[in-house]
């Protein structure tokens, strides 16, 4: 067995180093004739600066610094950075030269058989090995799951994913050919990066699904929950969009809802759907239908779960490939605080967002601010102190903080009244219209909010970092969850141990021993149902119950 | 007013934070163990690596601040109670105006020979705990000799670092004197089941022990030599009574207390482990060492200590603990053996990895207790039957508000009733299963 185990992971690890490695081994190489097809890609305005650049680099060159040379060029021809992405990537794919791009389709096979392989031979022995049970042996002495070098490893890994794949894509071609012969199949064309992500998304969930339904064998409701997450990602998430690309339809995920899903009202994405006929029309009637009557309805009678832990794409990740990790997440008293304004910030952000963008969609009235940047950056100074100032009055064991953040506040607005008494600006210098508000969104919480933190600090922060401190739409669900809902976690009288089981494996950051030990039942805005605390309580004190809402609290 | 608590476990713990909701005494809880208060019951799961010394705290370490109750780190050595004083390991004296014992247990021995060498302990304490891990390099063989909860546990701990256990049990087969033989044997099945050394009916004669007095051996009453590196001792807990003699308390095996949890002294009281009932009630211990009697008797004393002298009631038993994979909950009274009067109806699985027992008194159906293994069930329906004595027959038929398992677990009620239906003959049709509206219900709540 420990050599299968070995087996598995030498094998998974050759296919990620192997994987690692093919962008920093491949060549570009620019032929004539290449130069000539790929300048014919872009638009005449920019047919020159594309010939130009490409044929400072003609030849066979190193492809990532190729890449990042010809980056250089098309930004001194003022190239905006999307066309640039764009036409790199194009260029890297088409040019890409050496071993990887002549056996393309038997390295990605190989690659994926080892890791999906190797990593289930991983996997599976500890689980096959051991009873049917809960089984957190050696946790916090493994450095893969105690945030210890193996873990922060693997936060950079998966960081630095995050930032190639949302900014510099062209760089990660071959990863991205990785998935071709899938979209070839699928699509008839060659992978983008959002194919790629999806695919590799699936099978993240799909293989520590496994995982998770070998560790829960013994409990049916893990059983059933996996097996749900792992049903919505590949029907829902994975192959119905790719149906409806064929299809000529809009790629919806059906049940990624407004606000997770934050583009649902963008103008372009509202006119495509318009387009493509009554489907398109039913698609948005339909997203509109579940924000509004499905997610209140729902989480009344099963509690927020029915999504968060059973259906959600980001859930269904953090469910599977970051069960590990689910210990990490903080349980202070000082991290529900942050996670609560955060949590609920992003939600107001998001619906003041989509408010306006609707309002311009509606109007036709892009609108306009212009603000004076002192008073802006006075007003954020006031508000972060004061929110701090706030936070450690509540604690009083810091009482002395309190006098620190109101002198440091009021020195702040002086400081920053006399630079702008020194300095006079003209009045109105910072001006924005609320597209920008909407790209803010799309950058700050869409990529590196949801993307980059959220999934990048799993092995060290816990799984559901994005869940618990970011997802609007955890906010909305959980905000009817806490105030109108059947759903609780009962508390077996005064069964309860303190051991602390509960709390350690709650995802969410939930102190649920706090609540447990004096037997009252759980009913947090946070909770996503996931079932665990039940499931590792070594004395049968909880039970997740929908129920009347008498004496719900 | 000053009130000290000697014992930072859940009994001090408990009765401490009583106190500050009810009045505004100067508090302080002294604990030459650990600077803050943890959970005991979890310091298996350190061992296990399922979490660290921290997440076994049970408040934030704030909290004790917050809640003005000062914590002492330091060893009492010795009471004087004519002048109110404690003397402190450290030479510092603290004076009191009432006195709480909540010292706890220590392991039981029994003069062995060789009991004092380095790697014989029991398992108690954050320092047996830390003096276990120091060890655990070294232990290539462990032998654990004591058949009841904690070494149970101890052999799981060990067992989940990798290491071989041998696990001594003197009766003849596991926790005897508490389980009923069928419950009982189950747990024998499931300690073979994970590969420990399991020996009924064996006891420690000697431990050897080499040159540095380091344990090598133990020579059991059977005359069998077992190499180890490793010898958990863990036959009982008794009271923790090293401060009696200087408070001049009177004791049994515990600090005696009335129903006031006051001792023979006025003004020095006793809770938990270490305290020990002049009267209770009929089958039950004048020493109950298990943490909820701790956490039951803290907010009673509390009262008595703010001014309102309250008498500490047993309330119907309940217990829980966990066998490898078995969980154990208990309600009521349940003896191993039905006694003169009361009949056991049980119910086992064929995979032998769930029981339901329920005991009922023959002459009036009235039920008495709840026994359950790998199910679970609710403390507040079956407390409420017990109390009400609600007749046996009442009781199954709404035998699914008292599930507590999670949705989607196979229920076993209508299993019950067919067991019922073949020991007497009367068929009995099941009204409720699982759910919360049967439970309100049940309890006529609504």
């Amino acid at each position: 067995m420990k050599f299968l185990k070995l087996t598995g992971i030498a094998l998974f690890l050759v296919a990620l180093a192997t994987l690692i490695s093919l962008p920093l081994l491949s060549r570009l190489s620019l032929t004539p004739d290449k130069i000539t097809a790929l300048s014919a890609l872009v638009g005449t305005d920019k047919q020159e600066a594309a010939t130009k650049a490409l044929n400072a680099f003609k030849g066979d060159h190193p492809k990532i610094p190729a890449l990042m040379g010809l980056e250089q060029q098309l930004k001194k021809a003022k190239w905006d950075s999307y066309s640039s992405d764009d036409f790199l990537f194009q260029v890297s794919r088409e040019a890409g030269a050496g071993f990887f791009w002549e056996n393309k389709t038997l390295v990605a096979w190989l690659i994926l058989l080892g890791a999906i392989g190797g990593g289930l031979l991983f996997i599976l022995p500890d689980f096959i090995l051991t009873k049917p049970g809960i089984h957190h042996n050696g946790m916090y002495q493994n450095p893969a799951t105690n945030a210890g070098w193996v873990g922060i490893l693997a936060a950079v890994f998966l960081i630095s994913f995050y930032i190639l794949l949302y900014f510099n894509h062209f760089l990660i071609t071959e990863w991205i050919a990785i998935a071709d012969p899938f979209s070839m199949a699928l699509r008839g064309e060659l992978a983008s990066q959002w194919f790629m992500y999806g695919f590799l998304y699936t099978l993240a969930i799909v293989v520590m699904g496994v995982r998770m339904i070998m560790k829960y064998r013994h409990s049916n409701y893990h059983l059933i929950r996996t097996g749900s997450i792992i049903f919505f990602q590949i029907c829902f998430a994975f192959l119905l969009p790719q149906i409806f690309y064929v299809l000529h339809l809009p790629e919806d995920d059906l049940k990624n809802i407004w606000p997770l899903n934050y583009y649902f009202f963008f103008d372009w994405n509202i006119a495509k759907h318009i387009d493509s006929g009554t489907f398109g029309v039913f698609m948005l009637v339909w997203g509109i239908t579940l924000a509004a009557v499905g997610v209140p309805l729902l989480t009344y009678f099963f509690g927020k779960r029915w999504y968060c832990s059973w259906v959600c794409g980001c859930g269904g990740l953090a469910e599977t490939l970051g069960d590990p990790y689910r210990q990490l997440s903080d349980k202070s008293t000082e991290a529900w605080q942050i996670e609560r304004v955060l949590i609920h910030g992003v939600l107001a952000f998001a619906v003041v967002m989509t408010g306006l963008t609707l309002y311009t969609y509606f109007t036709h009235n892009s609108l306009k601010w212009t603000i004076n940047p002192y008073i802006f950056v006075g007003v954020i100074w006031a508000a972060a102190v004061s929110l701090f100032a706030y936070y450690r009055y509540r604690n009083p064991a810091q009482n002395g903080y309190k006098v620190l953040a109101t002198l440091a506040s009021i020195a702040g607005l002086i400081t920053i009244w006399v630079f702008a008494d020194i300095f006079p600006m003209e009045k109105a210098s910072l001006r924005f219209t609320s597209y920008d508000i909407r790209t803010l969104y799309g950058f700050g919480v869409g990529s590196i909010f949801a993307g980059v933190v959220g999934t990048g600090f799993y092995p060290v922060m816990g799984n559901r970092v994005w869940c618990r401190f970011g997802c609007p739409l955890a906010a909305y669900l959980g905000i009817i969850q806490r105030f109108k809902s059947r759903f609780r976690i009962t508390t077996n009288g005064g069964q309860c141990i303190s051991c602390g089981n509960c709390s350690t494996y709650c995802e969410m950051g939930i102190d649920v021993r706090a609540y447990a030990q004096k037997g009252e039942n759980i009913v947090r805005s946070s909770c996503v149902g996931c079932g665990v605390c039940a499931a590792v309580c070594p004395r049968g004190v909880l039970a997740l119950e929908v129920g009347p809402e008498v004496g719900r609290i | 007013m000053h009130i000290v608590i000697i014992g930072n476990g859940i009994a001090g713990i408990t009765t401490a934070r009583h106190v500050r909701k009810l009045s505004d005494h100067t508090l302080t809880v002294i604990s030459g163990e650990t600077e803050h208060f943890f959970s005991r019951t979890a310091l298996m799961y350190i061992y296990m690596g399922h979490m660290r010394y921290k997440d076994t705290k049970p408040y934030e370490d704030f909290f004790w601040k917050k809640n003005r109750i000062d914590l002492v780190f330091d060893q009492v050595n010795a009471i004087v109670p004519d002048r109110k004083v404690l003397k402190m390991a450290s030479g510092k004296e603290i004076s009191y105006d009432k006195l709480v014992l909540a010292t706890g247990s220590r392991p039981n021995t029994f003069g062995w020979p060789g009991e004092n060498l380095t790697g014989v302990q029991g398992m108690v304490s954050k320092q047996d705990l830390d003096q276990l891990e120091a060890l655990t390099p070294t232990i290539r063989h462990a032998v654990v000799a004591g058949g009841g909860l904690i070494g149970i546990e101890l052999a799981e701990m060990l067992h989940s670092r990798g290491i071989p256990v041998t696990f001594l049990v003197r009766e003849k087969s596991f926790w005897k004197n508490v389980l009923p033989p069928e419950e009982s044997a189950m747990v024998n099945a499931e300690i073979l089941l994970h590969g420990i050394d399991l020996r009924l009916g064996e006891e420690i004669a000697s431990i050897t022990g080499d040159a540095d007095g380091r344990v090598q051996a133990v020579v059991t009453k059977s005359g069998t030599t077992i190499d180890c590196q490793f010898v958990g001792i863990t036959a009982g807990v008794s009271p923790n009574l090293d401060l009696a003699q200087s408070a001049g308390v009177e004791t049994r095996r515990g600090f005696l207390v009335n129903e006031l949890l006051e001792t023979s002294v006025p003004g020095i009281y006793a809770i938990g482990d270490c305290a020990e009932l002049r009267e209770v009630l009929p089958g039950r211990k004048n020493v109950e060492a298990v943490w909820y009697t701790g956490k039951l008797m803290g907010p009673v004393l509390a009262k008595t200590l703010c001014g309102t002298p309250t008498a500490y009631q047993q309330t119907t038993w309940f217990n829980s603990a966990k066998f490898f994979e078995i969980e154990y909950q208990i309600y009521g009274e349940i003896a191993p053996e039905p006694s003169e009067g009361v009949a056991h109806l049980a119910w086992f699985h064929l995979n032998g990895k769930h029981a339901i027992r329920i005991a009922y008194r023959k002459q009036n159906g009235q039920v008495l207790g709840f026994h359950l293994m790998g199910v679970r069930y609710r403390q507040a329906v079956c407390t409420h039957w017990i109390e009400q004595g609600t007749h046996i027959e009442e009781v199954l038929q709404n035998l699914g508000a008292a599930n507590f398992d999670p949705e989607f677990f196979t229920q076993y009620e209508q299993a019950v009733l067919d067991a019922y239906a073949e020991a007497s003959g009367v068929t009995l049709t099941l009204r409720r299963r699982r759910g919360w509206k049967q439970v309100l219900a049940t309890l006529s709540l609504k």
